[in-house]
This record gives structure tokens, sequence and C-alpha cells, in this order.
């Protein structure tokens, strides 16, 4: 750059040198003043400030609260043991009253308000799917903790990751062998009449075929219903498996109902713990699920092979034994899904530090080391069990538990291998531009 | 009510037109893309007026129209690849078209029949919309793709996704419809509509044929409402069955009572109130639909015929 005014050229500017040095010592002076000293540490330990898109109210607020409760001792665990690149990390929370218009808006708000260095912690499929969009077009990387397929369906964008909780195709699949193997082969689905039941009506009887069972029959619930018996005489009567997966609060109903019809001679009961999650097992009307098997993505009840990591992530999320939280027995926890919160946030953790991540500017070089991740080992960062991650379709795989209710508690009776759950990618994000 | 001369009722509408394009400029970033999401939303409370404010015909089903524009236009472009202007024209079309299907069942009956009628009616739509799973998505929805969201114009590409793009995109529809909404109030056929409000039975006997009039209003107020969920799908980029749900249908009954009913300006002021009550309230508690249930209550004490229409009742009486 020239000056043709000569307004950077000293000499014609009376510049002298007792000006000079007057000058340089105020430029100390300025230096080791205590703001300037609060600004420079201001650059370096500002905080990574996380935006975490909340169901505090609406359909989704009891795994809201428990999606809260694990980020608070995630984030407290994180920052007590150095931050993220030696930052610490600050939490942001905006309820999306488990909306998916809303859940847009949130995510707006986190970009341009907020300013957030991400979005993190949704779980419904549809505030997921709804809020995608908006992440894709700040450019945003939007870590959801869902289980939902859409994440690895590759049908959103390059900012969407979900590396901390395993898809529901993966877990349905990964249930295969086992259903086959040890409570039969004959299989009727019962299941909600939208996406959620559409998942196993449809991921379901070809695990199945691959492991020589079959499903026989399969009922479709409206969503809006409230009594079920009606529907039971559409189960076959060779029906040596019944595959449930209601949810909602007519799950209790559709229990009872189930065990008034059958009584004492019931065929096989398998069921995923989305049914019940924050609710107790112990509830009236629910005896009849005595004896029947539910898929868990973690143990609520405390096993007696549980690592020390796995101890330690119960006792820093706050529930006891039987899953509930610690002084109230009556608050049962999402402990199923909630450990994907923990996990995700040390995954981000490992992507930041990876990526040397210093702000919003990094975003890409972000979502970049996220996608070169490839495995997370089992320990204190992820307590659930060992994962593999495929950076293509931004889904990790894990293993499974599948528990049997006895005597008023889930024991884990077998736990599934990461290749269970591994299937063909329908996609890869890395194509897409950043 | 004092009658507005023509040149101040528009000047007060382009005013606010102008306002809302300065706005553009000066609004931080956050305020800007929530005023373009507030504008596309206060067109489905302008469209929900129409009929409503100055029909006098409650309806608890005009979820149905806007996700009739939502899925016509959004599916349009996911499922058979059409541009953005003729998705935009399939949404309305289809929001036209199941107007014209319900008005002609749904005007048989009044009153609270009517708000029952076509609140199962917009239920069926619903659960169609769930049943159509492999098609719409079901009850997750389905993401328009960012790269189909380009408007085409001649040589130039106007991307969707820019903030200041979506902002114009909103305003253009919302400009549109709001001289459009005045025009028609202050029309021959506006002041026959709001004659069926007051008494139908008397402009029946002044001969006019109120059936017919009526059901050009609901599909006017359908086609409106479309509008509204052909851009947000557009502008938004997500369809969803959510938006077919009852709340959907309310939520516009609560934006034209908070603004006022019968007043063209009133629903962009019950939706950008309501909006901004439950954006700056969530952020103190998650209580925050008990501080809007307050500020309801207290508006409903203090301005009972929402905020322009008891301005209007007061103080401004030639407010269209």
């Amino acid at each position: 750059m020239t000056d043709k005014n000569g307004f950077f050229d000293l000499s014609k500017t009376g510049l002298t040198r007792r000006t000079a040095l007057k000058g340089l010592a105020a430029g100390a002076g300025l230096a080791v003043a205590p703001g300037f000293v609060r600004y420079s540490q201001a650059q370096s330990s500002a905080p990574i400030k996380i935006g975490f898109q909340c169901h505090r109210t609406g359909i989704g607020a009891a795994y809201g609260r428990w999606y809260e409760r694990t980020t608070a001792a995630a984030v407290k665990a994180i920052n007590e043991a150095g931050g993220i690149n030696g930052r610490p990390v600050e939490v942001i929370i905006e309820d999306d009253g488990t909306d998916p218009g809303r859940g847009a808006e949130v995510v707006g708000k986190f970009a341009t308000q907020h300013k957030t260095d991400i979005v993190y912690g949704t779980l419904f499929s549809h505030v997921v799917i709804g809020s995608a969009p908006a992440a894709g077009e700040a450019k945003m990387p939007y870590f959801v903790v869902s289980e939902g397929h859409h994440v690895a369906s590759t049908k959103l964008n390059r900012y969407v990751f979900q590396p901390g909780i395993t898809d529901v195709k993966s877990q349905i699949q990964a249930m295969a062998p086992w259903i086959a193997a040890n409570a039969g082969k004959k299989v009727t689905q019962i299941f909600p009449d939208f996406a959620f039941g559409y998942d196993h009506r449809d991921y379901l009887p070809p695990a199945l075929k691959a492991q020589g069972a079959e499903v026989i029959a399969q009922i479709a619930i409206p969503p809006t219903e409230s009594s079920f018996t009606k529907y039971f005489p559409q189960i076959p009567a060779e029906t040596e498996v019944i595959y449930h997966v209601m949810v909602g609060p007519a799950v209790l109903t559709f229990v009872k109902e189930l065990g008034e019809f059958y009584g004492s001679n019931r065929p096989q009961l398998f069921g995923f713990i989305d049914s019940l999650e924050a609710t107790d097992i112990n509830s009236p009307g629910l005896e009849f699920l005595d004896g029947s098997h539910f898929w868990e993505g973690s143990p609520r009840y405390a096993q007696p092979d549980d690592s020390a990591a796995q101890k330690a992530y119960r006792a820093a999320v706050g529930i006891d034994d039987n899953g509930a939280a610690v002084g109230d027995p009556k608050d049962v926890s999402t402990a199923a899904h909630m450990f994907g919160c923990w996990e995700t946030l040390y995954v981000v953790k490992k992507a930041m530090e990876d990526a040397g991540y210093k702000g919003p500017e990094d975003r890409a070089k972000l979502v970049e080391a996220t996608e070169a991740l490839t495995e997370f080992a089992e320990g204190p960062e992820h307590p659930q069990g060992p994962k593999t991650f495929n950076g293509k379709i931004h889904q990790c795989f894990g293993i499974q538990n599948i528990s049997k209710v006895e005597g008023g508690r889930l024991n884990v009776v077998h736990k599934t291998k990461i290749e269970d759950g591994l299937y063909e990618p329908e996609g890869d994000y890395t194509t897409q531009p950043l | 009510m004092k009658e507005a001369s023509p040149a101040k009722a528009y000047a007060l509408h382009v005013g606010v037109i102008v306002l809302l394009f300065a706005l553009s400029f000066v609004l931080p970033e956050y305020h800007h893309g929530l005023l373009a999401r507030i504008m596309v939303l206060a067109v489905f409370a302008m469209g929900y007026n129409m009929l409503f404010g100055y029909v006098g015909l409650l309806s608890l089903g005009h979820a149905m129209f806007f996700s009739a524009g939502l899925y016509g236009a959004g599916l349009a472009v996911i499922h058979l690849g059409w541009s953005v202007p003729a998705a935009f024209a399939a949404g309305l079309a289809c929001g036209a078209l199941l107007a014209l299907v319900i008005g002609l069942l749904a005007l048989r009956t009044s009153g609270v029949a009517f708000m029952i009628v076509t609140m199962m009616f917009a239920q069926v739509f619903y659960l169609i919309i769930l049943y159509l799973a492999a098609w719409t998505g079901g009850d997750q929805g389905l993401v328009v793709p960012q790269s189909a969201r380009v408007l085409v114009l001649g040589s130039t590409s106007l991307g969707l996704t820019n903030p200041t793009v979506r902002y114009m995109s909103a305003l253009v529809l919302f400009s549109i419809v709001l001289l459009m909404t005045l025009a028609v109030v202050r029309s021959r056929y506006g002041r026959v509509l709001v004659a069926i409000r007051e008494n139908e039975e008397r402009t029946k006997m002044l001969g006019y044929d109120t059936f017919s009039n009526k059901l050009a209003a609901v599909v006017v107020s359908g086609t409106i409402c479309a509008a509204s969920g052909a851009a947000y799908a557009l502008l938004f980029g997500y369809v969803g069955s959510t938006f077919a749900s009852v709340q959907y249908s309310i939520l516009p009954l609560l934006w034209v009572l908070l603004g006022g009913a019968a007043t063209t300006l009133g629903p962009l002021i019950g939706t950008l109130f309501m909006y901004y009550v439950v954006d700056i309230t969530s952020g103190y508690t998650s209580a925050y639909l008990l501080i809007v249930g307050i500020a309801l209550i207290l508006l409903v004490l203090f301005f009972p015929k929402g905020i322009l229409g008891t301005i209007r009742q007061r103080w401004l009486g030639w407010l269209p």
C-alpha cells in the first residue's frame, strides 16, 4: 500500500524521539494494564459455547429433563478436566417445545443471536428433521442425540451428526439374531402407526429373515387410539413372539389389556424400552411384563458387571441403582438414551481438539475432524461401550443390551456386538460441499 | 366506524411495507430471520382473518389449508423436481381446491357446528398425511433440499436460503396479500361479507346469495393460507405433519384475536406479539406458557377487541 499524502511517512509528522518514547511507554503501560490482560485472556480462554436445543416442554419433556441433567454432568466433568482446548465449555439452553417449527427458530437463534460454536442435544426425529435445514444454511455443526435413522439415511446435510447414540435401524438389526435364537421364529409386530413404528415395521422383517425367522403379522395401531383390545384378535395363534414398540401415555393401557387378553398363557414378549422410558417398571398394570425382554441402549438398573466408567457416569449424572434420580425414586430416568448426551459431548471435545478449533471460523474444520473419527474406546468418555463411527454417514455404531424383566427390575441377559448392527451405507455426506 | 379515505388507508399500509423493507437493513441478524418467518405466518393469519374477521365464521381447521400449500409445494419439489414458481403455484392450487371442497361441505353448517366440522376435516387431513407416510414422511416430515430452493429469474438465480432473498421474498408475499386484503375489504364484495357477519338473514333478504359469497370467502381464505404454507416450505425447507395438527389451527385464531379481528394489520401485530412474547419469556423460564397466558388475559381485559381492534374503537376509527 502506498501513501501519496505522506500519512504514513514518519519523517513528515514531526515525530521526535521524546514523543516516540512516550508512545512506547504508553503502549507498554496499556499492555500491562488489568483491562488489557483480561482481554488477552478472553481471546484464549473465552468459553466454547454449546447451544443446547432442549425439549423442556411438549411431548419430549421427560427426555428433555434428563438430557439436561446428563449434559450438565458431562460439561462439569469436561470443565473440571480442563475444558476443550483449554477453554471452558458453556451451555446455552433454548426450549424448542418439541416442535419442529420452533426447533428451526431455535437453531437460528443459536447461530445468529447467541453465536454458539455448535448446536447439540436434539432428540425427537421431527424436530431434528425440521431443524436440520436451518443448521445446514447457517453452516452450524448440529450434533443430535436422536437415535432416528434420518442422519444415517444421508437425507439431511453435511452439518448434522449423530456420534453418541446408535440409530434405530442398527438397533433393530442387532436384535434379530437374539430374538430368532432365544424367543421364537414366528413374530407378530404391534407398532404405532407413525414413523417410529414404521422404522420397526420396515427394518425388522429383513433382519429376522436373515436369521431364519419371519414376521407373520404386522398390526399398526393409530396414534390416537386409547383402547387396544379390539386389535389383539388379529394376532395369529401360531405367534411365538409379540414384538411391541408402543409409545406414549397409552402404553400402560396397552400392556394391561394385553395381559387381560392372554392371561398367564402368552407368547414371548419383546419390546423397546422407548415405550417405558421415564416410567417405573413396577407401575400398577405392568406386572404382565414380568419375564419379557426389552432392548436398552444403556441399562436402566445397575448391573453386577458394570464397569468403573459406567459407575462413575451414573454417579455423575445422579441416578441410583434403580435408574431413578438419587433421592427421588419416582423420578425414573431415560437411561437407555441419555448416555448419548454424555458421549456426544466427549466426541465434540475430541473433534474440536483434533481440529484445533478456535471459533466459528473453524466450523468447517470441525466437520471434517468429526468425519475423520473412526472409533471410540469404552471408558469414562464412552461408558455405554465401545463404538465405531462412519464419517460418511455421520453415524456411530455400538453394542446393544437385551434385558429381562425379573423381580421388578431389568437385568441385562445379552449384549450384542458392534458388527451385529452394521449395515451398508446409504450415501456419503462427505461429497457435499462445506 | 368512520370510513378512511382510500389514500389514507393505502398510505398507512404502504408505510408499513416500507417500514418492513427498511427494517431489513437495520435489524440484527437473528431478528431479521425471525421477522421473515413472522411475515410468512402473518399471511397465514391474514387468510384466517378473511373468514373469521370479515365473515364471522370461526374455523378450527385452517391448519389443513396451510398444510395443503406446505405439502403441495414441498412434495412437488421433493418428488417431482418442480421449480420454485411451479411448486408455489401447486401449493396455491392445492389450497384453493381443498378450500372449495371443504367449503361446499362445511358451509352447510354454521356457528359451533361449523367449528367442529372444520376441525374434523382438518383431523382427517392430518391423519391422511400420517397414513401416506411413504410420500409425506409421516410425522417426521421431509426436508426440501437446499439445492432445489433456488428461484431462477431469467439469467439470475436467487437462493432462497440467502437471508436477504428470504426476507424480501417473505415481504413481497406479505405485501401482496396485505394490499389484496385491503382491496377486498374495501370492495363491494368485502361489504357483503361484513353484512353476512352482521346479519345473514337480512343480507339474504336484500337479494344476496350468501352461500356463494361465503364459499368464495372460504376459497380466498384457504388460498391465502396455502400461499403461506407454500412459502414456508420453500423458504424454510421443511414440511411436516405438525403444521397440520390442531395446534396450527388454533394459532392463527390466537394471532388474529390478539391483533384485532377484522383489521387488516391486526394479523401482523398479533403474530409479531405472540412470537416475541414466546421468544423472550422462554429465555427466562420453562413455564413461559404461563406468562404467555397471563399476557393474553391482560390483553383480553384491556384490549377486548385485540390490539388494533381496540385502538380503532377508542382512538383511530378510520383504521381499516
